[in-house]
């Protein structure tokens, strides 16, 4: 070990002690707090802010615009179209991980299928409207291969540019999300609780009913809500498949921002993003209570 | 026997599950690539006109570039703030980890749809007094990358054993900017990489904010075409959906070969 | 000690039901180009604890899984009580498995997991609550029986898994190498802990092992394993003192190698004449397979430097005895004393070695193997 010479060099670079230490590390998280205060914290508050102004000081006018019909279908919708992507993506998903996990956990299909669902669970919105569209749009490839062999695929109208439709695309970032999410669960699973289960006279069935299931139960329930929190912040999908209409809050928010009405309709977006934030930010709560318990019993 | 022929039927059920699936996630990318070489008439060859016309559209082109520079930016961006960050406060202000943590995890909480109506009037003042650039989404960006990043680079340095690393560097004379990038950086390697690639795929696959504040990005102008021009709109969605794959396995390998020529001490 | 116990199972049990026999007939297992069972034939009487030791991969595991049905046999038979076992699926099978680790449930209580088995044969709950805390208490955890597997330690939850293996009253315990992911400490406790038990409920018992010290320690008899065949089986003294092959000589306590010539059922080692196991061995050069404590020590003579005179280089202090390596110029000998007695020669003295007549076993195979 070379010697350190005792320069005054040496005395500068060493971390000066007491109080003078403390202050001088915590500037060294200053950029990072300046940076998220004015590009995080400072938007989150101008939203809480603007949902309570008016143009004549504080009001709770915005508020009270969303208890007017047409919104709250919009947040009704909203809820339905997040609940059920999110159930389909978390049944299909767990089935999809359930096969993933049970194979080998170096092959080559896991790592395949994971990087798969990676980038899927990011894929951009338009990008999958638009693929839906070519697929089974009116003029998809579906479409017009099941016509020349004589079956009509919209037999009751097009329904792809609606909440069906996109409940079913919405599936598809869901899914995959649902895999990455949940995967980690299953690989906390011991095969032996499935061989004690055996040996103690527990068949297939009773292996899911008492062990398994109740073990990944939490985690499949908060992974629902990760899924649901997804669905309803989702915004990009919608927009490029739908009219800006607003069927959906999203698009409710986004008629608000676009509209030439003036300050009026920008505080109403901030009403709806709130409303919003306190649904999402509910879920993130229960989902963290979740993972805590999952975590204590499924060790990774 | 018995465990035999367990194996067997969830083998059968394994491909049951894999060809389903995998019909479901592949049909849609196959038919975009399929719209996007239709001839004109129905009857007409395949062609890649909708692919080679995308480069002589300048609006396109200006678009395609500012996401590929908005991109760097963030990805740029993203390191030089949070690595430096987390570094620090882990190995010297280590009360504040969990707070720096809830903070990066908060942009889950609060999605881009929400974020962006409080980005509105900030937007409008830089738009104002610094530039009215497309680059300017860039620090928007870096708060929608935060969640993402923080995992990844997390995971690269609890791999990484920080303090005794960085006070062996220090006691032999190195100051702190060689510590973070000489001797930290290096043995983290993949998870830098890893933290990179999500940076690109969220910025290229980013529209929300970037319609909202009415910026034209790359899915903005995807969008924009989509309404006149179906063809050519998903020509460029293939396209886009190639690179960020292309870049994805270049990047992921690039930080594989990384971490093994130094002796990979970090998996992250 | 090694007793076999075939009278009725105790109180603990309720009733008069006497132990199994088990029968491993002819096992063979393949997994693709590898066998790991080469026709294994082992038959435990009721109520002894027999143990598998050897190496891993000698295919002890395996055998072990193959009698709790957790894999299929591609031959052979397993017969428990009477009864053709082989073609049942592991829940049927009436045996008891604990596992070397994680094995309990970690949503249930230690309480819950022992009343696992019954609560899948039916039981009702309150029967279940007692004979699961009955359980509990014949391993000493009564007081624990409301807490979680995170909250007991790696012996603790051992216990349990024994208690609720034994819950179901089964024909047969299986052990997975139970003791391998304990402290040193923990593992004799239990060790002893689990040979009470096994005894005091008188249950015919499969204990697999790498460590031949704990395989000595507990078993009624010992078969050490090596590729999946079986070397030897008989009971620890016989294992240790008469083993049947330089492999069992060298993989259960320690050997010393030491070269010499057969001639006359005999062989020369060193000067000394030491008499063979297998008298009609054929002459030769041999290596002879020496323990430890067969070998003493006595000062060495001025003067003198034969074959069996050397230097005492390193003293290993083991409590009660000692273990000495002694340089004979050209080997190396491992010599082990009472302490007492290894106190006159310490590191550097010059000793001279003599060897017991006890009657040693030989290989042909003179490559070097462990000292």
């Amino acid at each position: 070990m070379t010697a350190v010479p005792v320069t005054k060099a040496a005395y500068v670079r060493r971390p000066l002690g007491g109080r003078l230490r403390v202050s001088t590390a915590w500037l060294g998280a200053a950029p990072f707090l300046v940076y998220t205060g004015l590009f995080l914290f400072l938007p989150t508050v101008l939203v809480a802010v603007g949902a309570f102004s008016g143009p004549h000081g504080p009001t709770l006018a915005n508020l009270a615009q969303l208890s007017q019909p047409y919104v709250v279908s919009a947040f009704l919708n909203s809820l339905v179209l997040s609940a059920v992507s999110a159930s389909i993506g978390a049944v299909v998903g767990a089935v999809l991980a359930y096969t993933v996990a049970s194979g080998s956990p170096d092959g080559i299909l896991r790592r395949l299928v994971t990087a798969f669902c990676g980038v899927l669970s990011q894929f951009g919105g338009v990008t999958l409207a638009f693929a839906f569209i070519a697929t089974i749009g009116t003029e998809g490839f579906i479409v017009i291969w099941l016509q020349q062999h004589g079956i009509t695929f919209y037999p009751n109208g097009v329904w792809l540019f609606s909440l069906t439709g996109l409940t079913l695309i919405y599936t598809y970032f869901e899914i995959p999300l649902m895999v990455i999410v949940f995967m980690p669960a299953l690989d906390g699973i011991r095969p032996q609780w499935r061989e004690a289960t055996e040996t103690l006279g527990g068949g297939t069935w009773h292996y899911w009913r008492h062990v398994a299931g109740p073990l990944l139960m939490p985690a499949f329930l908060g992974a629902w809500l990760l899924l649901f929190a997804n669905a309803f912040s989702a915004y990009a999908t919608a927009a490029a498949l739908l009219d800006i209409g607003g069927i959906i809050v999203p698009l409710q928010i986004s008629r608000a921002l676009s509209s030439e009405v003036g300050l009026d309709q920008a505080n109403f977006a901030a009403a709806l993003a709130l409303g919003m934030v306190v649904i999402v930010a509910i879920i993130t709560v229960l989902y963290a209570r979740l993972q805590r318990r999952s975590a204590r019993w499924l060790p990774r | 026997m018995v465990n035999r022929r367990r194996s067997r039927r969830l083998a059968a059920f394994k491909t049951v599950v894999y060809v389903v699936l995998g019909l479901f996630f592949l049909l849609p990318i196959a038919a975009m690539v399929e719209f996007a070489t239709r001839g004109v008439g129905i009857s007409s060859p395949r062609s890649l006109t909708a692919f080679t016309s995308i480069g002589s559209d300048p609006e396109l082109v200006d678009a395609i570039t500012a996401s590929l520079e908005l991109a760097a930016i963030t990805s740029v961006g993203m390191l030089a703030l949070l690595l430096p960050t987390m570094i620090w406060i882990r190995l010297r202000v280590p009360q504040m980890v969990r707070p720096v943590e809830l903070v990066c995890l908060t942009p889950l909480t609060i999605p881009a749809i929400v974020l962006v109506v409080g980005f509105a009037p900030i937007y409008n003042w830089i738009e104002i007094n610094v530039s009215d650039s497309i680059l300017m989404l860039a620090f928007a960006y870096l708060i929608l990358v935060l969640p993402y990043c923080y995992r990844a680079l997390d995971a690269g340095l609890s791999a990484v054993d920080l303090r005794t690393l960085s006070e062996a560097a220090r006691s032999l004379g190195a100051s702190w900017g060689t510590v973070i990038w000489r001797i930290i950086v290096p043995n983290m390697s993949s998870a830098v990489s890893n933290a990179c690639l999500l940076c690109v795929a969220v910025v290229l696959g980013e529209f929300t904010v970037a319609n909202l504040l009415n910026f034209e990005n790359l899915q903005v102008a995807i969008s924009i075409l989509g309404t006149g021009n179906a063809r050519d709109s998903i020509a460029l969605a293939v396209l886009s959906l190639v690179f960020v794959f292309f870049f994805l396995l270049v990047l992921s390998f690039l930080g594989r070969a990384l971490s093994r020529r130094r002796g990979g001490a970090a998996k992250a | 000690m090694g007793a076999l116990d075939t009278r009725p199972i105790g109180a603990s049990w309720g009733g008069s039901r006497s132990a199994a026999e088990v029968r491993l007939e002819n096992l063979r297992r393949v997994y693709g180009s590898t066998i790991a069972l080469d026709g294994l034939h082992i038959t435990i009487q009721p109520g002894e604890l027999v143990a598998l030791l050897g190496p891993s991969g000698c295919g002890k595991t395996t055998a072990l899984r193959l009698v709790a049905g957790l894999e299929d046999a591609e031959g052979g038979r397993v017969v428990i009580d009477g009864r053709d076992v082989t073609h049942l699926p592991t829940s049927r099978r009436d045996s008891g498995m604990v596992f070397q680790a994680y094995s309990l449930f970690p949503h249930m209580t230690a309480r819950e997991n022992v009343a696992f088995g019954l609560r899948m044969r039916k039981v009702a709950v309150a029967e279940r609550r007692r004979r699961a805390g009955e359980m509990l208490e014949l391993v000493g955890l009564s007081t624990q029986a409301d807490r979680y597997a995170h909250q007991l330690s790696g012996g603790q939850q051992q216990r349990v898994a024994l208690a609720r293996a034994l819950a179901i009253r089964p024909s047969v315990l299986l052990l997975d190498e139970p003791l391998s992911a304990l402290d040193a400490r923990v593992r004799s406790q239990l060790r002893d802990e689990i040979r009470r038990v096994q005894r005091e409920v008188g249950i015919t018992t499969l204990f697999v092992t790498h460590d031949q010290e704990e395989a000595l320690a507990i078993a009624d008899r010992v078969g050490v394993m090596r590729a999946g065949r079986l070397e030897q089986m008989g009971t620890p003294t016989s294992i240790y003192s008469q083993p049947a092959t330089p492999f069992v000589a060298e993989f259960v306590g320690l050997t010393n190698r030491l070269a010499g010539v057969v001639t006359g059922g005999a062989v020369d080692v060193r000067g000394i004449r030491l008499p063979l196991i297998a008298s009609d061995t054929p002459d030769g050069p041999a290596v002879a397979l020496v323990r430890p404590e067969a070998v003493s020590l006595a000062p060495a003579l001025e003067g003198f430097n034969g074959p069996l005179s050397g230097t005492v280089i390193a003293v290993s202090f083991l409590g009660a005895v000692s273990r000495l390596t002694v340089d004979l110029g050209d080997i190396t000998v491992l010599v082990q004393v009472p302490t007492a007695d290894a106190t006159a020669h310490p590191g550097g003295s010059r000793v001279r070695i003599a060897l017991r007549q006890d009657p040693v076993l030989i290989t042909r195979d003179s490559s070097q193997g462990r000292p």
